[in-house]
């Protein structure tokens, strides 16, 4: 900084406004010395020379690794080492180098994604800075349309009086602009050189999360000022509409409120991590029991026969007794059992999702051509878990809509205007000053202005009048709009369009050009909107002197303060807003009231001295208001179109019949949260009721929560007369019966509502509500509320959530949440980098859980699967042999092959079928959502299932020792030596497992690839090569000691009776599992298996992919699954029901949905030339976790 | 999704460079084949595996069946010399003994001599590791893969070291046939009996002028009662490392009961078509103590077929697992036909 002259004055300024950082009111000139906070958020974990040791460190942190660490400082100690080093230091080494370079990958992506910290702006005005080196105390300069880069006190502005505008969007969503004042002591300072020797002091509050409170002191030139929240620009926000100002940094970096909301980030773990992990500690456990038993059976057998045996093998030195010699045989055991738990498993994990990640990333179908964004799996360690998501958490704005406002429709006097589309836009060009992107269809509209329709002109006066937007004319006749909100911008838009334009505002004045002619009103007095008026009204006088106040606002509000004549008018109005409603329209009601010259004089006297009350002068003001905006005369209403991004509803439809509940989380206000909520297909007119939660105390919030409640017990009692004796249900027998209500509701809830049912006392009873209905919409929500919701389902309900925003206010949320996916638009990139997958679209969601996830939780579940089985299989193989060579931990296998069998003989096939297999085509993860469910259910891989996998492996191992036992004993070769011999054993046992493993995967793969066959082909042929390569006479001939194996395999395997034996063990592991697989499938099968059959059955015909033809029941279903259930439900009941019902789940049942009501779910089906008439919905009225780990 | 994303304008705009391949792999669309379990092929599985494992499980059984085999444990049949051995300062003591037998039948074909161990671990993992192989390559190097039995304690190495060579199986066992009074000797050939790989690859005596100046510097091991160049004094090629008889002791068994090839009769003479029955003894010089760690010794003559000895294990096995498989085949067709009644119903 101290460069040149001036600098140091910034210096100076440094040192003297420091203290804002030391914000506890220390004046000590020594804390200058302590660094203040740097603006730098840093991400990257490494640099190149820390990171072996760093990574290493992290590495060995990890159990597992530690474990093998541990066992292979075991190996070296020379008692009690029943292998070589290499079989555990080589999968190590391949494993830590596989994880380093994915680590050292991730950071080097992760430090080229730092946009906003490496933006450059001016800095204290003398020089360029990046926004990492902005500290607090410096005074930073910003130009329009920048964000702002950290916490700043306003100084002063380009703008009269200090004024600023902003928007919030990143911060809470907000789209509307908000204005911001430097103090007026300050405001002055518009110059460098005045800055420079500007030399306060702040002291304030310590770095909090609220982003709507600030207080603090100015100390400067011996005078104190208050400072609020009025005078802050806080990190995320950007400048608009002010050419430039300056302001001086409070809380940079870390400290901002922007990173206190943002929720720390959590190492996300999959609920298939924790199984993981939970299995891993469990098989450690049987390890250690394996050990044991067999410690004991060592003790005994040297007892009572290695004791004899002391004349041809002594004892080891030191070993004095049987009972020393079984604890040494422990660790031996714990050496060679050690293959139990798969060293390679965590990093084959790592390797599949990484594949199924790339999948995402280069799927063209989430590729939006538009923006030219593909998807992005941005962490890798997710993927299966969005095969299991069970609620999603949604932002409102650009997320489920574009965030752009059309004007629609509107009703005036009666008459309600854009009804009848005409295919060409109406013509403006009446109209030199019409904004050319404004469209409108119908051209009624624009005759009865032609006709001088007074009410059709007044109509549009309020529009030009009542709002708060500002103009900017770049040059005659090129008008921008700056609006508050997109709402205004688009209804000042129409009547621009319409000839009544806008054109300039003073602080006293508003010039419309009203069809051609200049007209000023005198602006006498504007009537904030807030949520609670849920209106705005402006009070302007004409040129002709009539005083007149124009109201727009909310239906709800404004119908009741109409004058009485209206009532006609008023019925015809709100069938027309009824209708705009229903289709998703946000609407306002526009009214106007001419005010006597004399009660106005009076009026605004009254007005004067309330807002310069001392005391509750919020509350007078709003009486006054309230008083004026009394027996209104009404006008008309408008209906706003925020257009929903494409495929919205049908995306909804698709992920509710996956049984996936979507809850909306907004900080926009009701009315549009609850419009869009009906447009977008999340709230229907049939539903039972829709319930509002509104309360602001915390008794009012209880008792709606509680009347909701009693209203669905109510209804569902009256369907079910079976809980009528139940009337006293203990809270927690509650929640069953919650679960199990009849029919649709939804619930609406405000954010005061919200921060009250999240208190620790009723987060429970609001929880149960909540799922008890099918939507959910929380409106008017802080960023941490969103984040508060999410937590509070995760921590009740055990269910995988999702989160998916676009904005900076979404960020606690998606970093809560199981899952975040930041929608990658218009309001920057805060929720893209804190999000796990990001897109463009909405839309892709659905393709990113149904395709991509359900597939990953598939493969993800039959590696598991298939992975401990071969693991089990491969080393209870040790076990049983233990028993016949005296517990002496002699292996089985050739020490190569037990380091190897892991890496290169089984790893490939298994993560070919991880990464590559599919159970059935994607387009039938759309055509049938149910085929979601066993993800959600958690019914691939959970303990029951991980125990039929062990169960195999032992079973397997069983066979695949005591059948060769079986034939070598006492059996001779052909050529009459002996066959029995211990290498001939190894190879055979090898070799047989090997070829069942093999045979496995082959059944295990349902999507043989030719990758697939090249891997499990390739396996068998690398470990026939290898043999043969390893029990060769080069390699014994070099190194006679370590390849004692040595013409083992052409001898061994030149025997009929070694082949047999490989054929017989082959055939006994594998047909007990045909048996059962087929079993299964014939007699319960899956949605998936039917839904593939299917498919096979069309394809086989050599026809069309699916046989529709065959689909032809009455009314045509929305999916074949819901047919055969359907189907199996009236012919016999007794599959379906005894299925379900040795789940516990309660019977099926079904749903006819109105037509049109289901469009999502049969797009793809149209390539079928199917015409579907309705579509049915299958719906389990409570959906219960069967085996969810409890973790 | 299909139709929808063809819609968007990409035709017209130059290739966006962010668009991911539109290939087959990238999207997931490689051409794969999908096997599903069906009826028909699972039932075509089980019947056709059924039916194979039945007919191999037949034939096993009737080739093992055809292999004479003779066998007599000899553990105690020379009590004196069991308790001699029993105490290894006796070492040198010679013991033989005497065995009769008679064969009821002819044993044709090549006859087979075995001497079978029981409860001799030779699978214990230390008793496998001692051993070195590069020793035995006649590579004069001395290492502790040996240990317990490496070197004697004046430092003198043994050769060949190790616990399975200390051990090895020193009884000899000689072949008479009594016709009429007379005592034929029969002729036994005591080379061939090893892999080829290890006669000629595994072992190697180490590069000398002869024998016994090769293996100078070395003992023999504790147990042995000669040194190793003297195991075969009237063969040279079956003499040294290269000895067949520990050749073939050196391969370790898989199980703590094996036996080993000792001898193959000699088709010649009244043996050219294999022992013909009479009354047999086996002269047998005593050596190997197996009393003291409550092993067992069997002296065993047999035939072998195609399939290896008299195993009738892999035949039963065979035989089993054909019936099951049928059986299961049948279980799965019975409870398919159940089944499938309903299954038409729906569909029509």
């Amino acid at each position: 900084m101290a460069q040149d002259g001036t600098a140091r004055h910034c210096t100076a300024l440094h040192c003297s406004a420091w203290h804002c950082s030391a914000l506890h009111t220390t004046h000590d000139p020594l804390s200058c010395a302590v660094h203040p906070q740097s603006n730098c958020i840093k991400t990257s974990k490494y640099n190149i020379i820390t990171f072996l040791p760093v990574n290493l460190f992290e590495q060995f942190q990890e159990v597992a690794n530690t474990y093998f660490l541990f066992l292979l400082i075991l190996q070296l100690i020379p008692q009690i080492s029943s292998l070589s080093w290499f079989t555990t230091i080589v999968p190590l080494v391949l494993v830590l180098t596989i994880t380093a370079v994915k680590d050292a990958t991730d950071d080097y992506v992760k430090r080229c994604q730092l946009p906003p910290n490496s933006t450059a702006l001016s800095l204290c005005s003398l020089r360029q800075e990046q926004w990492m080196n902005v500290r607090v105390g410096d005074i930073i300069k910003l130009e329009n349309n920048q964000f702002v880069a950290a916490d700043l006190l306003l100084l002063s502005s380009s703008e009269p009086h200090g004024l600023c505008y902003i928007e919030t969007a990143e911060l809470d969503g907000e789209t509307n602009m908000k204005v911001r004042q430097a103090i007026p002591v300050t405001s002055e300072l518009g110059d460098t050189s005045k800055l420079a020797g500007f030399d306060g002091e702040v002291i304030c509050e310590p770095p909090n999360n609220k982003l709507d409170k600030f207080g603090g002191t100015l100390y400067w030139k011996e005078n104190k000022y208050p400072l609020s929240n009025q005078n802050m620009l806080l990190r995320g926000c950007v400048l608009r509409n002010t050419e430039w100002c300056f302001g001086l940094v409070i809380f940079a970096g870390p400290d901002t409120k922007l990173m206190q909301n943002s929720g720390r980030t959590k190492f996300k773990r999959t609920s298939i991590d924790r199984l993981m992990n939970t299995l891993v500690l469990w098989i450690f456990g049987f390890l250690v029991c394996m050990g044991v038993i067999l410690a004991i059976g060592n003790a005994i057998w040297e007892h009572e026969v290695g004791v004899c045996f002391q004349i041809y093998l002594p004892w080891d030195e030191g070993v004095h007794s049987a009972f020393f010699s079984g604890f040494l045989s422990f660790w031996s055991y714990i050496i060679i059992l050690n293959t139990v738990v798969p060293i390679s498993l965590y990093v084959s994990v790592e390797v599949i999702r990484l594949g199924h990640s790339y999948f995402i990333n280069w799927d063209k179908k989430m590729y939006c051509a538009k923006r030219r964004t593909p998807a992005e799996a941005r962490t890798t360690t997710l993927n299966e878990e969005l095969g299991q998501v069970e609620y999603i958490f949604s932002d409102k704005t650009g997320t489920l809509t574009q965030n752009i406002m059309v004007f629609s429709k509107c009703s005036v006097n009666g008459h309600s205007y854009g009804e009848h589309k005409r295919p060409e836009p109406v013509d403006f060009s009446f109209n030199p000053l019409a904004d050319p992107r404004f469209q409108f269809w119908d051209p009624s509209l624009l005759e009865a202005i032609k006709l001088g329709d007074p009410h059709v002109h007044e109509f549009f006066r309020l529009l030009s009048l009542c709002h708060t937007v500002m103009s900017e004319e770049k040059s005659e006749g090129e008008l921008y709009y700056k609006a508050q909100s997109p709402d205004e911008g688009a209804l000042v838009t129409a009547a621009r369009n319409f000839g009544f334009v806008f054109r300039s505002r003073t602080p006293k004045t508003i010039t419309v050009h009203e069809l051609g002619r200049a007209i000023t009103y005198q602006l006498l007095a504007i009537l904030d909107f807030n949520n609670i008026r849920k209106r705005m009204s402006v009070i302007v006088r004409s040129p002709e002197g009539k005083i007149r106040l124009y109201c727009k606002g909310a239906d709800t509000i404004l119908l009741e303060r109409l004058h009485p004549v209206n009532q006609d008018l008023t019925n015809v109005t709100t069938d027309h807003l009824n209708e705009y409603a229903g289709e998703g329209l946000r609407t306002l009601v526009l009214a106007y009231k001419d005010l006597e010259e004399s009660y106005y004089e009076e009026w605004s006297e009254r007005l004067r001295r309330a807002s310069s009350a001392p005391e509750a002068r919020e509350d007078r003001l709003a009486q006054l208001y309230d008083e004026v905006e009394h027996d209104m005369m009404l006008l008309g209403a408008t209906a706003i179109e925020d257009k929903l991004q494409q495929g919205v509803p049908e995306t909804i439809a698709i992920l509710t019949l996956a049984n996936i509940k979507i809850w909306v989380l907004t900080g926009d206000k009701q009315e549009t949260a609850v419009n869009i909520g009906y447009s977008c297909k999340m709230l229907t007119d049939d539903m039972t009721e829709v319930f509002v939660v509104t309360g602001h105390t915390v008794l009012e919030v209880r008792e709606e929560l509680r009347k909701a409640r009693e209203k669905m017990m109510d209804a569902s009692r009256s369907i079910s007369n079976g809980f009528s004796y139940q009337e006293k249900l203990s809270s927690s027998k509650l929640t069953s019966v919650l679960e199990a209500i009849a029919g649709e509701y939804a619930l609406v809830i405000n954010g005061h509502s919200l921060a009250h049912a999240l208190e620790a006392d009723m987060e429970v009873e609001f929880l149960e509500t909540a799922c008890a209905c099918k939507a959910v919409i929380c409106c008017r929500v802080t960023p941490l509320q969103k984040a508060q919701v999410v937590e509070l389902v995760k921590k009740y309900k055990k269910a995988v959530t999702l989160a998916i925003g676009d904005g900076a206010n979404d960020v606690s949320m998606i970093k809560t949440a199981h899952i975040g996916v930041g929608i990658s638009g218009q309001e920057g990139i805060q929720a893209v980098l804190a999000s796990d997958y990001s897109f463009s679209q909405f839309k892709f969601l659905q393709r990113l859980l149904l395709v991509h996830g359900r597939w990953s939780y598939l493969r993800m579940c039959k590696f598991l699967c298939y992975f401990f089985y071969k693991n089990f299989a491969f080393t209870m193989v040790h076990f049983w042999f233990g028993f016949f060579c005296g517990f002496s931990a002699q292996t089985v296998y050739d020490q190569y092959f037990i380091t190897l069998y892991n890496i290169v003989y089984t790893s490939l096939p298994v993560l070919a079928m991880g990464v590559f297999d599919q159970d059935v085509p994607e387009q039938r993860s759309m055509e049938y959502p149910k085929l979601y469910e066993p993800g959600q259910l958690n019914l691939l891989f959970n303990k029951r299932e991980f125990f039929i996998c062990i169960a195999q492996g032992i079973y397997t191992s069983v066979l695949m020792f005591f059948i060769p036992y079986g034939v070598f004993a006492d059996a001779t070769r052909d050529d009459g030596a002996q066959l029995a011999d211990y290498q001939s054993f190894a190879v055979t046992v090898a070799t047989s497992l090997v070829i069942v493993v093999s045979v496995q995967i082959g059944l295990d793969t349902g999507f043989w690839t030719a990758i697939n066959h090249f891997f499990i082909w390739g396996s068998l042929a690398t470990y026939f090569a290898i043999l043969f390569a390893m029990h060769s006479d080069g390699l014994f001939q070099m190194f006679p000691n370590q390849f004692r194996f040595v013409g083992n395999a052409q001898n061994t395997l030149a025997q009929p009776t070694v082949w047999l034996t490989i054929a017989l063990t082959t055939v006994v592991c594998i047909m007990p599992v045909v048996a059962f697989r087929f079993l299964k499938l014939d007699l319960k099968p899956e949605l998936s298996d039917t839904v593939r059959a299917r498919g096979r059955r069309g394809w086989a015909r050599g026809g069309r992919p699916l046989p529709w033809g065959s689909l032809t029941h009455p009314p045509v279903l929305s999916s074949g699954a819901l047919h055969s259930a359907r189907a199996e439900e009236a012919e016999d009941p007794a599959p379906v029901h005894a299925a379900r019902g040795a789940r516990g789940l309660p019977p099926l049942r079904l749903r006819l949905l109105p037509p049109g009501g289901l469009r999502g779910a049969h797009h793809v089906r149209q390539e079928h030339a199917a015409q579907l008439p309705g579509a049915l919905q299958l719906q389990r009225p409570a959906q219960r976790r069967l085996d969810r780990d409890p973790a | 999704m299909k139709n929808k994303t063809s819609v968007l304008p990409q035709e017209g705009e130059a290739r966006p460079s962010r668009c991911p391949d539109n290939s087959a792999f990238k999207q997931q669309r490689l051409p794969a084949w999908k096997p599903q379990l069906t009826i028909a092929t699972v039932l075509s599985t089980f019947f056709v595996t059924g039916m194979l494992c039945l007919s191999v499980g037949v034939c096993l059984i009737l080739s093992a069946n055809s292999v004479r085999e003779f066998q007599i444990d000899y553990s105690d049949k020379c009590s004196d010399c069991s308790e001699l051995r029993e105490n290894s300062s006796n070492w040198n003591k010679e013991c033989h003994c005497s065995v009769n037998f008679t064969l009821e039948e002819d044993i044709l074909g090549d006859v087979f001599m075995y001497y079978g161990l029981q409860n001799f671990y030779q699978n214990h993992r230390r008793y496998v590791l001692s051993r070195s192989d590069a020793q035995l390559l006649g590579e004069n190097v001395n290492n502790s893969y040996c240990s317990p039995f490496t070197t004697y304690q004046n430092g003198t190495p043994m050769a060949p070291c190790g616990a399975i060579a200390n051990s090895m199986f020193n009884d000899t066992i000689d072949l008479f046939y009594n016709l009429n009074s007379s005592v034929i000797q029969v002729p036994l050939l005591k080379t061939g009996n090893s892999w080829w790989t290890d006669k000629n690859v595994k072992f190697r005596n180490p590069k000398s002028y002869n024998l016994s100046s090769a293996f100078a510097g070395t003992a023999r091991p504790p147990y042995w009662q000669k040194p190793v160049y003297l195991l075969d004094e009237e063969d040279e090629r079956n003499n040294g490392y290269v000895n067949n008889d520990f050749i073939i002791w050196m391969r370790v068994s898989a199980f703590a009961t094996f036996r080993n090839l000792y001898r193959r009769v000699s088709r010649i003479r009244q043996f050219a078509n294999g022992l013909p029955a009479g009354n047999y003894t086996f002269n047998i010089s005593y050596n190997f103590p197996v009393t003291k760690f409550k092993a067992r010794k069997h002296v065993i003559l047999s035939t072998v077929v195609w399939s290896g000895g008299s195993n009738p294990f892999l035949g039963i096995a065979y035989v089993v697992s054909g019936a099951a498989a049928t059986l299961a085949g049948f279980v799965i067709t019975a409870i398919h036909l159940k089944l499938r009644k309903r299954k038409t119903c729906f569909q029509k």
